[in-house]
């Protein structure tokens, strides 16, 4: 779980890497998207790696969730919340709604059946006529805020399951972490938005 | 001055025995003096249970000055009550107002079946010490005060581990019922210092194993043992079982299992 949790967190660096240069404008994202699938061989290993990361990753929970439902029969009539984040008492609700994300934002931004005017080779035109549907936006950044909670407690369960708790340098990975997560969730919400806006506008805008 | 006393309403679980279905029942505990440990006011309740020919309520306590590891159940969906860094038996009737209403509930896991009322059974601790939260020693003659020498860092991180009593509040605080604090505790106790080095690694697996036999659940580094916990052992302490696991998983040659190092 920690192993997998861990090679998403990666891929989602280098996706939002990738996916702000849109506001390089057309030419960088399209080239950078016609990179990635320049050779077959690696876009597909990556893919089947991403989506063994995902099915393990989902398998391992199920399993957790299995042993802890057993461990615990009879439910307290009182139960308090004394140290927890919110984000952590959350994974079984950002979890799989990221996973429902994912196979929407599949269907809307790779695969185009669920956008109204998918191009193969466009990927800006994709991403600025498919945000300029206001809900298509709020979906996606509503989905954004909660993967970014999902990685706060993440990175922090991460580190610790693999045997790494220090008293000085936890607060501060943690403290890392969490301004990654803001920082991430202000990166992927940003392309929405600015598409919302008009901050991105249309290819035949910009000539 | 007379100390100030409040009248609160009690709602505790009731369960005959391991067998019988429990339920929660209500108790008014009037004149209740602020000096009171938690304890004596279920004392006093249940003085006036036994002379009203009622059954009194069960709960499990020894030393009542927070060493044994005895007592403990939750108190308004908090294990040993508000307080924190504190049992239940240390916990003053002053930290409660006049008027309030309190639920209390046996610590709830698989593991931790309920025996009666307020007490359950915790033989499962006591296996999973059994497993491997020891060091073997020559016994008979009494070696040499300080014949090993023990680093000061070591000591500190091994005192701190060592302060667990056991009590259980971790399990009952942990939304997944584990008991990664406690074991955690135990092989950090032992695995810092020298003494415990020989037998570091089949400790770590073997407590490990028995952990999940007992059916405690998974931890998921949330959080809630560590608030909970009445010696406030730190959550560092599961990352050094987890290390000292996971590191004898691939070291290890198997020899765990057979009994022999
Ligand atoms: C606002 C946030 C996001 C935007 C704007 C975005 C944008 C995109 C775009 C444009 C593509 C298609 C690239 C192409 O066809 O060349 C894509 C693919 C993909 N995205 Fe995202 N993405 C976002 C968030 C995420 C997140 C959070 C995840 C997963 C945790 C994710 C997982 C994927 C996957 C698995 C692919 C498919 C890669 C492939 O082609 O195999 N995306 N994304
Ligand atoms: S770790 Fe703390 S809460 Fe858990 S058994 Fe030990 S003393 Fe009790
Ligand atoms: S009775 Fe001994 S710790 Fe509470």
């Amino acid at each position: 779980m920690a192993a997998t949790g861990a090679a998403l967190y990666l891929f989602v660096t280098v996706h939002l890497l990738g996916n702000l240069q849109v506001f390089l404008g057309p030419d960088a994202i399209n080239h950078y998207a016609a990179a990635l699938k320049s050779v077959p061989e690696i876009l597909w290993g990556a893919r089947l790696g991403l989506l063994a990361c995902v099915g393990l990753h989902i398998l391992t929970t199920v399993q957790l969730a299995r042993i802890n439902n057993k461990a615990r029969p009879t439910a307290y009539a009182k139960k308090a919340n004394s140290a927890s984040t919110a984000a952590s008492r959350t994974m079984y609700l950002s979890g799989p709604t990221i996973a429902a994300f994912i196979v929407y934002h599949l269907l809307h931004l790779t695969v185009g059946s669920a956008h109204p005017q998918f191009s193969e080779t466009d990927v800006y035109s994709n991403m600025v006529f498919g945000f300029r549907v206001w809900w298509v936006s709020a979906a996606y950044i509503i989905a954004m805020a909660l993967l970014c909670t999902h990685l706060r407690h993440g990175v922090q369960s991460m580190f610790q399951s693999l045997g790494f708790n220090h008293p000085k340098h936890s607060p501060r990975i943690q403290k890392f972490a969490n301004a990654v997560g803001i920082l991430y969730f202000a990166g992927f919400a940003s392309m929405p938005l600015a598409a919302l806006t008009g901050i991105l506008p249309p290819f035949f805008e910009r000539l | 001055m007379k100390p100030a006393s409040m009248n609160l309403t009690l709602h505790v679980w009731r369960q005959a025995n391991a067998a019988a279905p429990g339920r929660m029942e209500r108790y008014d505990a009037p004149n209740v003096s602020e000096d009171m440990s938690f304890l004596e006011m279920l004392d006093v309740v249940n003085e006036q249970l036994i002379s009203d020919g009622k059954e009194p309520i069960a709960f499990e306590h020894d030393c009542r000055e927070g060493i044994c590891g005895s007592c403990g159940f939750m108190v308004n969906g908090v294990a040993h009550g508000p307080q924190k860094g504190t049992t239940i038996c240390q916990l003053h009737m002053r930290h409660f107002k006049d008027g309030e209403e309190l639920f209390l509930e046996p610590w709830r896991a698989t593991a931790f079946p309920v025996l009666k009322d307020l007490v359950v059974d915790r033989a499962a601790f006591d296996r999973i010490i059994a497993a491997g939260g020891y060091v073997s020693v020559r016994t008979g003659s009494a070696p040499d005060g300080n014949a090993i020498s023990v680093p000061k860092e070591a000591a500190d991180i091994a005192m701190d581990a060592a302060a667990c009593i056991g009590c259980g509040a971790c399990v009952a605080a942990c939304p997944n019922a584990a008991a990664a604090l406690f074991t955690g505790a135990k092989i950090s106790h032992l695995g810092t210092l020298p003494q415990g080095q020989a037998e570091r690694s089949r400790r770590a697996l073997r407590m490990v194993e028995q952990l999940s036999l007992e059916q405690f659940g998974s931890c998921t580094n949330i959080g809630e043992c560590v608030a909970a916990c009445p010696k406030q052992i730190p959550l560092e302490m599961i990352a050094r079982m987890n290390r000292d696991h996971l590191k004898a998983a691939w070291t290890s040659r198997g020899e765990h299992r057979s009994g022999g190092e």
